[in-house]
């Protein structure tokens, strides 16, 4: 499982083109929207800078685009043949998807600590006390995506296939994830999507975990959804039925 | 002592059967070859005896261990070259082969030790930091080879190891195999649709359609097509044909428009065939029978003839069907 995990960060550290536009477009979004929307949603008043409001989203965002586009690999390998090299060793599935899975998620969670790294020079205001709580929930919240990553990977043959299913997956989930605007006030149709959407609870713990300190408790629960716990916990079962689901999968194809 | 035993192993695909009901063994330090067309269940047997695909019936013990029930055991006893390439063209060769000893529990001292052993086997040593995608396809099969001994296994297993090489690389690759046996007395399970490269094996099993058709040394095969080839041109076949057998009562095969028949001690029979036949021959050929024949002379159809046949398609989509 180590040795998946380490190949999986081996290749990544070898594409240095892939490190920068990943870290460049969540930074791009960060910017083009903060400094455009900020103005006009002014008016809607959260009572929160757009920016402070919109970077728990960002973050989200940089999260899962990284985490689904590192299980990536797995169609790769298939494609290429070493999955083939994977499957045949003494090495249970379980193990392969659990190996797939966390190399995703330290990607991940590389790039999303870097912006975390970066909020202070644009503005954001981070106490110290949240970021390892902040931490662990970018960690959650990559596994659960690279999780659901891996699965649509190993139903997938092809890499084309695989980024066209991304890029369909990608933006209503995010845009559904109340990552720009709150989702307290939203049909209900739209409600019900956002709530099997993983990255609704990634968003909605990490604003409330960077805002606690700053805004006051009224303003933040008109902007919240559900209680820390209940995101955790949506999260890791979220994580336990995709990575059994990949496993499944495997074992199926094979 | 057997490496390897099968018994009755079958594979059907909705209604296709790919291996149908093949028994053979191995034994310990041989070179075994799997000789066949495309799609004839060389590739399915691999599959099945490197426990990727479950056989539908039948039973194979590797190492003594059952492909069916001792799974890890199985997968640990063998080391496989496939058939199309399956390395990580990103990572450097030692890499790919750290990767591998790590999935089949080398431990880091022997890994050391062994790395340089199989480097060296396959003159790759010097090459060992160089990112794979930079290496050429021949480099790439033996890198892999290497790979597949790392972990010391009992049987080796190569799939067409030198399919879509040159044939320079092709006789370099086979002088690495042949080096592998000589001193590892390495048992090595190979498939090939190469007639020359199957005379390198130490026995032969030729199968065609997913069944075993002969197996035995090359010598014993080709002694068993009964002596020598000749191959005689004429403009007047049925009369050519006619005699022959009236004659000397052999069988005449028709190949690509030209006659062919099996004899034996073919230097003392063609001075006969110059003074007492009347039909005219405009060429002929006298040779020592290669497994060429042998494989014609047992499927009654040559390995190549049907590449292109409607047969052969429906085949080659079986098996990207059947791409794991």
């Amino acid at each position: 499982m180590l040795t998946i995990w380490q190949r999986e960060l081996i290749r990544y550290w070898r594409d240095k083109t892939r490190i920068i536009s990943t870290l460049f477009q969540p930074l791009m979004f960060l910017f083009i929207f903060g400094a455009g929307l900020s103005k006009t949603l002014a008016a809607g008043n959260f009572g929160v800078d757009f920016v402070q409001f919109m970077y728990p989203g960002i973050i989200a965002m940089s999260v899962m685009s990284v985490a689904f586009f590192s299980t990536i690999s797995t169609v790769w390998d298939r494609e290429f043949g070493f999955l083939k090299e994977i499957l045949v060793a003494p090495v249970s599935r379980v193990a392969v998807a659990f190996g797939k899975t966390l190399g995703a998620t330290t990607i991940a969670s590389i790039q999303a600590f870097i912006l975390l790294i970066l909020a202070p020079f644009i503005g954001v205001k981070i106490h110290f006390s949240v970021i390892l709580p902040l931490i662990i929930f970018m960690l959650l919240l990559a596994f659960a995506i690279s999780g659901l990553g891996l699965l649509i990977a190993s139903l997938m043959k092809t890499t084309e296939s695989f980024g066209l299913v991304m890029q369909i997956l990608i933006f209503p989930m995010f845009f559904i994830s109340g990552a720009f605007f709150p989702l307290t006030a939203v049909p209900s149709w739209m409600r019900l999507l956002s709530n099997i959407n993983p990255l609704t609870y990634g968003v909605d713990a990490i604003r409330q975990i960077l805002l606690g300190k700053q805004v006051a408790s009224v303003v933040l629960s008109k902007l919240s959804l559900h209680t820390i716990p209940t995101n955790a916990l949506f999260l890791l079962g979220f994580s336990a039925v995709m990575v059994s689901a990949a496993v499944w999968a495997f074992n199926k194809k094979s | 002592m057997n490496i390897i035993e099968v018994k009755n192993l079958t594979k059907k695909f909705d209604g296709l059967t790919a291996v149908n009901n093949v028994s053979f063994t191995v034994k310990k330090g041989e070179i075994f070859g799997f000789l066949g067309p495309n799609g004839a269940g060389k590739s399915t047997t691999i599959n099945m005896l490197s426990t990727i695909l479950a056989p539908s019936e039948g039973e194979a013990f590797i190492n003594n261990f059952s492909i069916l029930t001792q799974r890890d055991e199985v997968r640990k006893s063998i080391g496989l070259v496939f058939q199309d390439p399956s390395l990580d063209d990103r990572l450097t060769a030692e890499e790919n082969l750290r990767f591998h000893a790590k999935l089949y529990g080398v431990s880091k001292a022997e890994y050391k030790e062994r790395m340089e052993e199989v480097l060296r086997l396959v003159d790759l040593w010097d090459r060992r930091g160089d990112i794979v995608r930079t290496f050429s396809g021949g480099m790439k099969r033996r890198l892999e080879i290497a790979r597949g001994l790392i972990h010391y296994p009992a049987v080796l297993f190569l799939d067409e190891p030198t399919l879509g090489l040159d044939p320079q690389t092709r006789a370099h690759l086979w002088s690495y195999i042949l080096k592998l046996k000589r001193e590892k007395e390495m048992t090595i399970f190979m498939t090939t649709h190469y007639m020359n490269e199957a005379e390198n094996c130490d026995r032969i099993a030729i199968i065609d359609y997913g069944k075993i058709i002969a197996l035995d040394t090359p010598v014993n095969l080709k002694a068993k097509v009964g002596g020598d080839v000749i191959r005689m041109k004429s403009d007047a076949k049925p009369s050519l044909k006619r005699e022959l057998e009236e004659k000397y009562g052999v069988e005449v095969k028709e190949e690509d428009g030209v006659l062919r028949i099996e004899v034996a001690n073919g230097d003392q029979f063609l001075p006969r065939l110059f003074n007492e036949l009347t039909t005219k021959i405009d060429a002929i050929e006298l040779r020592k029978p290669t497994l060429d024949d042998v494989f014609l002379h047992f499927t009654g159809h040559a390995i190549r003839e049907e590449e292109a046949s409607d047969k052969e398609n429906m085949r080659q989509r079986m098996r990207m069907r059947r791409r794991v």
